[in-house]
């Protein structure tokens, strides 16, 4: 890539430059060090293995031993990466293997509970900016509700509402809901409150309703605030619906393949949910961020 | 005593009256006075300045009478009302330092913004935005975005929002305070042309003496610690005011006549 002063060269090796280089050194150096802990931490059972079965390896024999135990203490980048492959284009969609048919378990409770803790998140907002009473009493509660260990709840909720038969996506939406609303409540009390101090006195200068005010000030005003909020509550989200799949026991779900790997020590497995359940959330913040930029140039922003 | 210009004015009532007006803020620090007993008589048509150093309470009584500070002393009222009352008849324009337009609406949607808040319909709101825009010589920028435009042009534009509403009176704090020179001087010349074709009544903060002797009929001189009125001058310099009219005697004299009014209002200062 040229150092170059033109403004078209800028721009054609501007992503490249700015962007995959730098993610791709640090992915670069988590692959090797994650390869030096998979040698690491798998060499003393190959070891014992070895002794064990009495045979005698070359270092190079011993490397590849440690980088290809079926059911390693740490599995080696490139069993995961083909594990992650195998399920997700390897077999059919409605395969129990199938990577993306979890994901998509999960991504729905995810995507509902985000909705739900969305909209509970404004409504909280909306209440606490204009009701004095509801600002004095609700902001210690709701950051005392985020206080509490979510994995210790989460069995409670699911198995109290399972007695109230509420079962299958909803309890898992409940606590994605319960993780989401929170970043949007307090994003929203601030994007609500940021008009500045002149804008609002015109709108008292032209003898604007609360309603108004808020439609034509407050809730445009509180747009850049609102994406901000809903890029941190789509992750919580994800992670509450994954979360809500480990003690019920889920059939199916990233939560489920998580807990299934670790029941039967399959840490590939376990390796690649991993992954599967990093990408569904960064595809989740990146679509979020798509729309925030999409709104900005809707509202006559400066492209950022 | 309401004062002449080009037999415009003659025998016109007070649009606002304020009678022994204050406003007292209390801090931690104790009671501020930012209003004390302040009596003035603003006639329709009249263009007043407010001049003063900071602290004067120039700006305090520009927001009382915009029905924006609520005064703790005295009376005052806006063409017979109070002017929580005269604010509900839309009777105000109200113009900033800064333009404080919406970044999210065009130029015409921002004009029309209080025409919206309004309720008026949508073939009155293009009516008025696009005679208003015309007015302050925007015309063509209507689809613009407030940061395309440069600043001159975005206080334009918040000075015909203001208008859009056809208030009965224009008040404005320190609307060129943020410009520089050249873009205040033409910004002057052309609100003087707009006053003299609106025929409203105007109230106008500013620290600059050429800019208050220039655009005014009445200049009323204010000081600190309590915010009072130390002296109001009359700015008989007719109707017709080109820029070089600031090089004249008469407009020197008046200047000088301010300039001795602020240094001997702030000498217990020094």
């Amino acid at each position: 890539m040229g150092s170059g002063r033109g403004t078209a060269m800028m721009t054609s090796s501007s992503f490249f430059r700015d962007r995959l280089i730098p993610i791709g050194t640090i992915l670069l150096a988590i692959i090797i060090a994650w390869y030096i802990a998979a040698y690491r931490m798998n060499a003393p059972f190959q070891i014992d293995q070895n002794e064990r079965s009495n045979v005698t390896v070359t270092q190079s024999e011993f490397l590849a031993q440690t980088m290809s135990q079926p059911k390693p203490t740490m599995p080696a980048p490139h069993q995961v990466a083909t594990t992650l492959w195998k399920d997700t284009f390897g077999v059919k969609l409605t395969s129990n293997r199938s990577l993306v048919y979890h994901a998509g378990v999960t991504l729905s409770s995810t995507l509902l509970g985000f909705l739900m803790g969305t909209v509970l998140g404004i409504l909280i907002a909306v209440g606490i900016v204009h009701v004095p009473a509801l600002d004095k009493s609700f902001l210690p509660w709701i950051i005392a509700s985020q206080t509490i260990p979510m994995l210790a709840v989460a069995p409670m909720i699911i198995v109290i509402l399972a007695a109230v038969n509420v079962t299958g996506i909803l309890p898992k939406a409940l606590i994605s809901t319960y993780l989401s609303f929170f970043p949007v409540a307090v994003g929203m009390v601030k994007g609500l409150r940021s008009p500045e101090v002149m804008h609002l006195d015109l709108m008292r200068i032209y003898h604007a309703s609360k309603w108004q005010t808020f439609w034509k000030l407050r809730a445009p005003s509180s747009v850049p605030f609102f994406f901000t909020s809903i890029k941190v509550a789509v992750a919580a989200s994800l992670v509450g619906a994954i979360v809500g799949e480990l003690p019920t026991g889920a059939v199916a779900g990233i939560g489920s393949k998580l807990l299934a790997g670790s029941y039967y020590s399959q840490t590939i497995d376990v390796f690649a949910a991993l992954i599967a359940g990093s990408v569904v959330a960064i595809l989740l913040v990146v679509l979020v961020d798509i729309m925030g930029r999409f709104v900005n140039a809707r509202m006559g922003g400066k492209p950022v | 005593m309401p004062t002449g210009r080009g037999g415009r004015l003659d025998v016109n009532s007070p649009v606002i009256q304020a009678r022994s007006l204050s406003l007292t803020f209390a801090t931690n620090d104790g009671p501020v006075h930012a209003l004390s007993n302040i009596n003035l008589d603003i006639n329709e048509g009249e263009f007043v300045s407010l001049i003063g150093p900071s602290g004067c309470g120039k700006t305090t009584l520009l927001r009382v009478i915009a029905d924006l500070e609520q005064p703790t002393g005295g009376s005052l009222s806006v063409n017979g009302m109070t002017p929580d009352e005269a604010r509900q008849k839309r009777a105000y324009g109200y113009v900033f330092q800064q333009a404080a337009l919406f970044p999210w609406r065009t130029i015409a949607a921002n004009v029309g913004l209080p025409l919206e808040v309004m309720g008026l319909g949508s073939a009155e709101v293009a009516r008025r935005v696009s005679e208003n825009i015309t007015l302050v010589n925007l015309a063509g920028f209507e689809k613009k975005y407030p940061w395309q435009l440069s600043g001159g042009m975005q206080q334009r534009a918040s000075i015909a929002r203001a208008l859009s509403v056809e208030p009965a009176m224009l008040l404005m704090d320190e609307p060129f305070g943020a410009l520089d020179e050249i873009v205040r001087d033409h910004l002057n010349v052309q609100l003087l042309k707009l006053w003299a074709k609106t025929k409203k009544t105007i109230v106008f903060v500013t620290h600059s003496i050429p800019e208050a002797v220039y655009l005014s009929t009445k200049i009323v001189v204010m000081s600190p610690r309590p915010g009072k009125i130390h002296e109001i001058i009359n700015c008989d310099l007719g109707a017709e005011r080109p820029l070089e009219i600031r090089e004249t005697p008469e407009f020197l004299l008046i200047a000088q006549q301010v300039r001795d009014g602020l240094r001997a209002g702030h000498s217990y200062d020094d």
